[in-house]
This record gives structure tokens, sequence and C-alpha cells, in this order.
């Protein structure tokens, strides 16, 4: 996958998350949670979907990589790029 | 060769049946045991003589509106991946607090609350707003903390009794496991699934809800076993590797999840063991119900649920008496904003109870009791609203015998064991506990549980 393939994918985790925010104008800089309405029980979802969807392990010292968009591609982007879409 | 699942869990009530979804959503192998012929526990449903009747469920707590981002209920529908639209709750119209001398009524606005005992009160609505901000600032959800007395911090900010009786009266009816006291943080959970948050029912009542989470966990590809009550947990070495059932089956799994109570699972993994810690509760109750042949509004009482107290001290304890007619809950189902009215009228009225008075009576004066303490609960209960008894065209009442039948909870408690246990552990590794006896209260308290508590240790 490529870097705007995985932001997409994330973006529909999201969607799935927390179906009612609007997600058109998110900034990949800035921290999901002041963005969105996002608590520790769903950030884990992130992790939980993208095992579920890629059967990709992410340990918990890696989870700060994940505050923002931005952060999170870049993270998944050399653990995916082999992962076809829809795998 | 026993049939094997990562997780099985007991009883298919809200805390199990949620604990399900997210179990089977992350593709998990798991499997609802459930003793009793229908879904519910607790919070069920049933058909006598061509009616629907709902058990347990008031009302919901914890009412959102739609598209609301926070607060339990939008959290329990993300986790669970369900839409506002699935619950369909309806708002509370107004409810009421009624002791001698004093009346506070309530929305599902918290101002109005604000108002209310700003105006019936005014000496104490300074006390009450810090302690709003205590509320506020209090984490209830933290699994590891320490019990601490309710009414010692709410006598802190209140100086008047009468006040502090009334705002723990709906507290301690919907959700008190303990006696005359609260933990605080249950008091906080309480205070604003109630009075913050407030009330709301879906138009088919609880059914709904039940049937939209099996629904969504069969879909999920979980099995749900009816008619399976789980005789034993058998361990080896410290864990738990199977249950075995009422007839016979064994079902081994890799963890288990039980929201049969503390006491009643660890009587599960050791029948003839020494005294348990965990003690059952005994606050439980006899609910009258009776089906009207107009609704409630057409005689003049509108609000939605009254908790009502002819003392000004409430007594919220197990009665040395069959029924304890000094207080109770007047709830009537037709009076939220529904677009539609509801088939018939209903007015349900629960009273504490005495457990053992109950269960120990015999079959043959059994019925004539229940009669017996029907007519003197909506006696008393008349006091306060209209009198509907000439309109009653069905009645149905539960006991204490009734929960214990129909729940496995001993005593029949409604509220579980007053110990909580907040973490879920058990003695064993990998047996947990959900729903009343972890400690989240009420409906969305008790799928928040269910949900907690798998995610903390059953999806790694």
């Amino acid at each position: 996958m490529t870097s705007d393939q995985i932001r997409q994918v994330i973006l529909d985790i999201l969607g799935r998350i927390a179906p009612d925010e609007d997600l058109t104008d998110l900034d990949d800089a800035r921290p999901f949670r002041e963005q969105m309405e996002l608590d520790s029980m769903d950030f884990l979802d992130i992790v939980m979907e993208l095992r579920k969807m890629y059967r990709i392990q992410i340990p918990e010292e890696d989870y700060s990589n994940l505050n923002t968009m931005g952060g999170t591609v870049q993270y998944l982007l050399p653990r995916l790029k082999d992962v076809p879409v829809g795998a | 060769m026993a049939v094997r699942y990562d997780t099985v869990i007991i009883g298919a009530g809200m805390s199990g049946l949620s604990a399900g979804v997210r179990l089977a959503y992350y593709e998990k192998n798991v499997c609802i045991l459930e003793r009793h012929t229908t879904i519910g526990g607790l919070n069920s449903f049933y058909r006598l003589r061509k009616r629907n009747y709902d058990v347990g469920l008031h009302a919901v707590t914890n009412y959102a509106e739609p598209g609301t981002k926070q607060g339990p209920l939008s959290k329990l529908l993300r986790q669970l991946r369900l839409k506002w639209e699935d619950f369909d709750l309806r708002p509370q119209l107004q409810s009421s607090i009624v002791f001698p001398g004093a009346t506070l009524h309530f929305t599902n606005q918290f101002n109005y609350f604000v108002e209310q005992i700003a105006s019936a009160f005014p000496q104490q609505i300074d006390g009450f707003r810090r302690l709003v901000t205590r509320i506020a600032e209090h984490d209830a959800l933290d699994l590891e903390r320490q019990s601490v007395s309710a009414r010692q911090v709410v006598s802190e900010y209140i100086r008047d009794p009468l006040l502090v009786d009334m705002l723990f009266c709906p507290l301690m009816f919907y959700g008190s496991a303990t006696p005359r006291d609260m933990d605080f943080s249950q008091f906080v959970i309480m205070f604003k699934s109630i009075f913050h948050e407030g009330f709301g029912r879906p138009f088919e009542g609880i059914r709904l809800i039940l049937k939209r989470l099996v629904k969504h966990f069969k879909s999920l590809g979980g099995h749900l076993k009816l008619r399976a009550g789980v005789q034993e947990i058998r361990q080896s070495n410290g864990r738990a590797t199977s249950v075995l059932l009422d007839d016979g089956t064994e079902i081994e799994a890799d963890n288990i999840l039980s929201s049969a109570g503390a006491a009643e699972t660890l009587r599960m993994i050791d029948p003839n063991g020494p005294p348990m810690k965990a003690e059952p509760g005994d606050i439980s109750f006899v609910e009258s119900i009776s089906v009207l042949d107009c609704e409630p509004a057409q005689l003049g009482h509108r609000d939605t649920i009254v908790f009502y107290s002819d003392t000004k001290d409430f007594h919220y304890e197990r009665p040395d008496v069959p029924v304890d007619l000094r207080s109770g809950i007047i709830c009537s189902p037709n009076n939220f904003d529904y677009s539609q009215p509801l088939e018939d009228g209903r007015i349900r009225i629960t009273a504490l109870a005495d457990p053992h008075y109950w269960m120990n009576l015999p079959e043959d004066q059994y019925v004539a009791a229940k009669q017996h303490w029907n007519d003197e609960i909506i006696r008393c209960a008349t006091q306060h609203i209209p009198d509907f008894r000439s309109h009653v065209i069905d009645t149905d009442v539960f006991t204490p015998r009734t929960i214990r039948r129909f729940t496995g909870h001993l005593n029949g408690c409604v509220y579980g064991a007053p110990q909580k246990f907040v973490n879920g552990q058990t003695p064993l590794d990998n047996l947990f506990l959900c729903g009343t006896d972890q400690g989240f209260l009420g409906i969305v308290g008790a799928m928040l549980s269910g949900i907690t508590i798998a995610n903390r240790y059953l999806l790694k």
C-alpha cells in the first residue's frame, strides 16, 4: 500500500469507531484527540482494527507513533508496503 | 472430544451480550451460555395473557440526544459499532422525588433540576453547586479505586438531611447494592446517569435493545446457547479449563467471563468449598404491574417516574416486613416522548422487600401473599398519584423469588453483591467477572461492564 492508501484505511477505521465525526478537514499533523472525541478505549480500537484487517501486531510501546494521522501513516508504511489494499 | 472456545461467557444479559459482541467483532471464537429459556437476565421481557411485559428496566439511564459524542451511551454505541437509532431511546417527560414537605422535579435537562433545588432548598444551593463540581472532577471509572462513603462526602456539601436523602433516594433505588450508604464512585456514576443525563426508553421496551445485541452478536459469528446452565467451572493449577453444563455437556475454554454474580460464580468453582469471601446482596424488590384501560395521562398522571418516601429519613435496607410500604418507585412506561401511544396503559410500582420472607413462603400461601402485598403497594402509591384502581384490567407481580428463579441471583438480589469486584478478577487467572458484581450500574453501565472487562483481559 502507498501512503495515500494507508491514510484512507485509517480514515475508514476512524469512521467505524466514531461515525458521528466529520473527518473531511482532519489535519494530519495534529493529534487525533485534539480534533475528535477519542478516548483510550477508542484508541485501542484503531490498533485492534489494524490487527483484524492486516494481522499486524503493534506493541504497546509503539502506540505513541499513532497520535497523529501523519505519524500513523509513517509508522505503518514500511510495515504495510507489501500488503495489498483490502487484504 | 469437548467443544472448545476462546472465551465462554456465562449469562446472556446486557453485560454478557455486550462482551460477546466485542469479542466476536474481533474474531474471537465465543459462546454465551444462558440457563434460562430466554435472554436478558435482570433486564428481560415476557409475554403473559397476550400482552408484552418488561422486567427490570423502568428506564434506560444515561440518556443522550442523537449525535452526542461524549458520555457513556455514545461510548457504548461506538464500542459495539451500533447506531443511536438501534436503541431508539425516547426521552422521559418529567420525574419527581416526593418526600414529606418537599418535592423536586427533574427532566433530562440538568439545569432544570438545579433550579428546582435552588427554589426548594435556597440555603443549600451553593453547597449543591460545589458538590456538582466535585462529581464532575471524580474519575468513577478508575478500576483500581478505593471505596469512600458517599454520605460522608455529600454531607460535606449539603447540610439539610432532607435534601441529602432526596438526592440519595433515586440513586439508591436504581442501583445500590449496599443498604443506607453507597460507595462515592457508585454515587457519582448514578448521579450522572440519572440527574445529568436522564431517562429514556425504546418504544418497544427492553426487548428492542436485547434483540439488537443478539442479532449483532450472531451476525459476527458468536454462538448463543439457551437452556444451558453452568453447573461447574472446572480448574487445573489455578486456571479454569472448562465448564460443565446442567445436562452433563462439557465445554472447554481459554477464558471464562461470568456475569452470574461473584458468590454465584465462586460456587461454580467449588460448590462444597469453605464459606466464600463474596457475600451475595440482599437488597430486593417486589413489583406490582397494573395494565390500565387508558393512558395514565388521561387520569392526570404525567410523570415518567416518581420516587417517594413517606418518611423524611429514607430507609434503603432489607425491611423486616415482607414489603416496605414507606417508600417506592412509580413508573409509567407510557410517559416517555413517543410519536405514538403504547398499546395499553401501565403503572409499575416497585418497593423494597425482604427476600427471606418471600423465599421461605410455602407455595400455597405465595399467590395470596402476592395479591395482598400488591393491593397494599397500590394503596400506598395512590397517595402520590391519581387513584387508577378502577381502570386496572390485568395485573402481574414479581417478588424476590421470581428474580432468583430467572436470574439465579441468590436472595433474588437485584444490584448484586455489596462488595464489587471492580477489576473483574477472581481467584482463577483466566476467570473474570462482569455485570452487576463488577460494579458499573444501570443498563448502560451493565453493557459497559461487559465491554470494559472484555477489552482489558480477553482481546489480547
